[in-house]
């Protein structure tokens, strides 16, 4: 099996790779998010950390992953979509935009799935960590740093 | 040995076309100038680096050499009693025969030529038992098998249909070490055993199993013995008599012979194992394998057999050190690398390393200059990692950071010194986006952790 071109390049050059503290440090953070999906024993575990405004804009991202290289891929093309926008915008990617922006073939699908569950995830969990917090509107301009490569999300 | 154009010459005038085609990516490096280039610094045919020498082999060009005669020119059907044309192609099988019988310690008419490793334990295991139940078809209790968990899928799926049809079967279970041992098999044994069924050496971890105690057992219980020896013969010395087998699989392309051909051998006396055939037909090989023989196939499965009687302990050794190498040096390099299977009772070409905290095929992706197996869910439909591994009781974890690396005899020590290197900086990579290193590197043990399974 193949890769695609975009697979290797985020493979070889992954984006936005890191954490803003350890797991202790960053639960204890309430403009951090934490999403932890996937088990060892499955060959995947992607953690997903956003760095989010009060006004719920997540200002950045990073990604560590444990999986094979759509599964770096995938988390690292998040993290490249999800930098800059609204929570809400973020939570409107779906796992089958990065089946198509990555070329994944249909047994790499469960990548993009899991890509997609760690945004739910650490949005979840900066949600939990701020209840009264009012997410922007997704109607809201995103800044001029926000990534152009982020496909339409009106499906 | 001579490998310049003048051998393909004295054959036929259009050989030396075939053999360029056939060999034509050795040839083209191999300068003709210096036909005598020794086996061992034989160029690559490609800039990869091939550890994947338990999956396959290359081919050994003496052993295309010989098989080139027998497409164009001696194409004769052995089965042609009345013409030069059969008796060619007859006598270049029972010369290959010979080669193979004398590399395992066998008469040369105890050695059947079947398509493979595969068709070898179909032909065994089935055959054995179909013959010697002990109930008719079609009723149970017909008899007791003996076999493992960590056996290739060749020996586990004619046992599974054994038991559809049937037969009792033992899977027996390897401690951590990978290996099965005389006892294990003693206290599986039933009145009823007809047929224990154990690999020599192990194909994804290299350990070796106690086979020539396990004969002697099954020797004292009057039970027969097969095993898979498809990672061992032709590497290791057998001895059919010392080593008391009564069936033993093979395969050429495992020992730079073509692929499509390997043996069976089949007991003859003390005691004569007998067996059912699975193809029906013209009653060659003894009547144990109907069907044309392939002669171009057989004829290089003999030769591969003579090289590698041979090449013997010399290249058991170089093939030691390079394994040792490897594993001394990426062990030395990183922490949390662990080498499965038993610690010194493997097969010298094959090494097994899992890398914890990073998944195999994204470390084989880093790699992509050296061909090896891993592991891991890489087999494309199945998303399992190695049944082998989770059988030594290694966790799925460690077991999808597996990679098998496995040496011939083309592998250069350079190669191994560049595995090495490159290994280590593709590991270092991952580990660097592992959110199960950072966990350790804080103290936190990752088997500990409750997942949420996806």
């Amino acid at each position: 099996m193949a890769y695609s071109d975009k697979v290797i390049d985020h493979y070889q050059h992954p984006r936005n790779v890191g954490a803003f503290g350890t797991s202790g440090e960053v639960k204890g953070r309430k403009d951090v998010g934490v999403g932890i999906v996937g088990a060892p024993e499955c060959g995947d575990v992607m953690q997903l950390q956003i760095r989010v405004t009060p006004e719920g804009r997540i200002e950045d991202a990073k990604f560590k992953c444990f999986g094979c290289g759509s599964a770096i891929a995938s988390s690292s093309l998040a993290t490249e979509w999800i930098r800059g926008r609204t929570v809400d915008e973020a939570l409107t990617i779906k796992n089958t935009q990065i089946v198509e922006e990555l070329a994944l073939p249909p047994v790499k699908i469960h990548c993009s799935v899991l890509a997609e569950d760690s945004i739910r995830a650490a949005i979840e969990d900066w949600k939990k960590k701020n209840p009264g917090a009012t997410p922007a509107s997704a109607m809201t301009a995103a800044p001029t740093a926000a990534p152009t490569a982020v496909p339409a999300t009106t499906a | 040995m001579e490998r310049g154009e003048g051998v393909w010459k004295k054959v036929h005038p259009l050989l030396p076309e075939l053999a360029a085609m056939i060999i034509g990516r050795s040839r083209s490096i191999d300068s003709p100038d210096t036909p005598d280039t020794p086996e061992h610094t034989m160029s690559n045919p490609t800039a990869m680096i091939y550890l994947d020498n338990a999956a396959t082999t290359r081919c050994d060009p003496r052993v295309v050499e010989a098989m080139l005669p027998y497409f164009s020119e001696h194409f004769g059907n052995a089965g042609s009693r009345n013409h030069r044309f059969g008796w060619e192609a007859e006598d270049a099988i029972e010369k290959a025969r010979e080669q193979c019988a004398s590399l395992i310690g066998a008469q040369p008419k105890e050695v059947i030529f079947t398509s493979g490793a595969t068709e070898s334990n179909n032909l065994a295991i089935r055959g054995v038992a179909n013959l010697y139940a002990k109930a008719p078809a079609g009723s149970p209790g017909r008899g007791h098998v003996i076999t493992d968990i960590i056996e290739h899928k060749a020996v586990l799926d004619p046992c599974k249909r054994l038991q559809r049809e049937g037969f009792d079967v033992t899977y027996l279970e390897p401690n951590a070490d990978g290996i099965i041992s005389r006892e294990m098999v003693a206290a599986a044994m039933r009145p009823d055993t007809i047929l224990v069924s154990v690999m020599w050496a192990n194909n994804e971890i290299g350990t070796i199993n106690e086979v020539p105690q396990i004969g002697a057992l099954c020797h004292e219980r009057d039970v027969i013995l097969h095993t898979d020896a498809t990672q061992w013969a032709g590497k290791m010395p057998v001895d059919v008599e010392a080593d008391h087998i009564d069936l033993l699989s093979w395969s050429s392309h495992k020992i730079y012979g073509p692929k499509g051909v390997g043996g069976l051998y089949v007991r003859r006396r003390r005691p004569r194992v007998r067996l059912e055939a699975l193809v029906d037909g013209g009653g060659q090989e003894r009547g144990m394998r109907s069907g044309t023989q392939n002669v171009p196939g057989i004829v290089g499965f003999g030769k591969a057999c003579e090289l590698c009687a041979a090449s013997g302990d010399a290249e058991r050794q170089r093939l030691l050190a390079l394994r040792n190498k490897l594993e001394a040096g990426l062990t030395s390099a990183m922490d949390v690398v662990q080498v499965n299977g038993h610690p010194t009772k493997r097969v010298p070409h094959i090494a097994n390393i899992s890398f914890g905290f990073v998944e195999g095929e994204s470390l084989m992706m880093g790699i992509a200059e050296i061909a090896c197996s891993s592991g891991s869910a890489c087999t494309s439909a199945s998303l399992e990692p190695s049944y082998v591994l989770k059988g030594l009781g290694v966790g799925d974890d460690l077991a999808h950071s597996s990679l098998r690396l496995s040496f011939g005899r083309w592998t250069t020590e350079a190669e191994v010194d560049h595995a090495i290197v490159s290994i280590t900086a593709a590991v270092n990579h991952l580990r660097a986006m592992s959110p199960l290193y950072d966990l350790h590197k804080e103290g936190i043990d990752v088997s500990k952790i409750e997942w949420q399974q996806h």
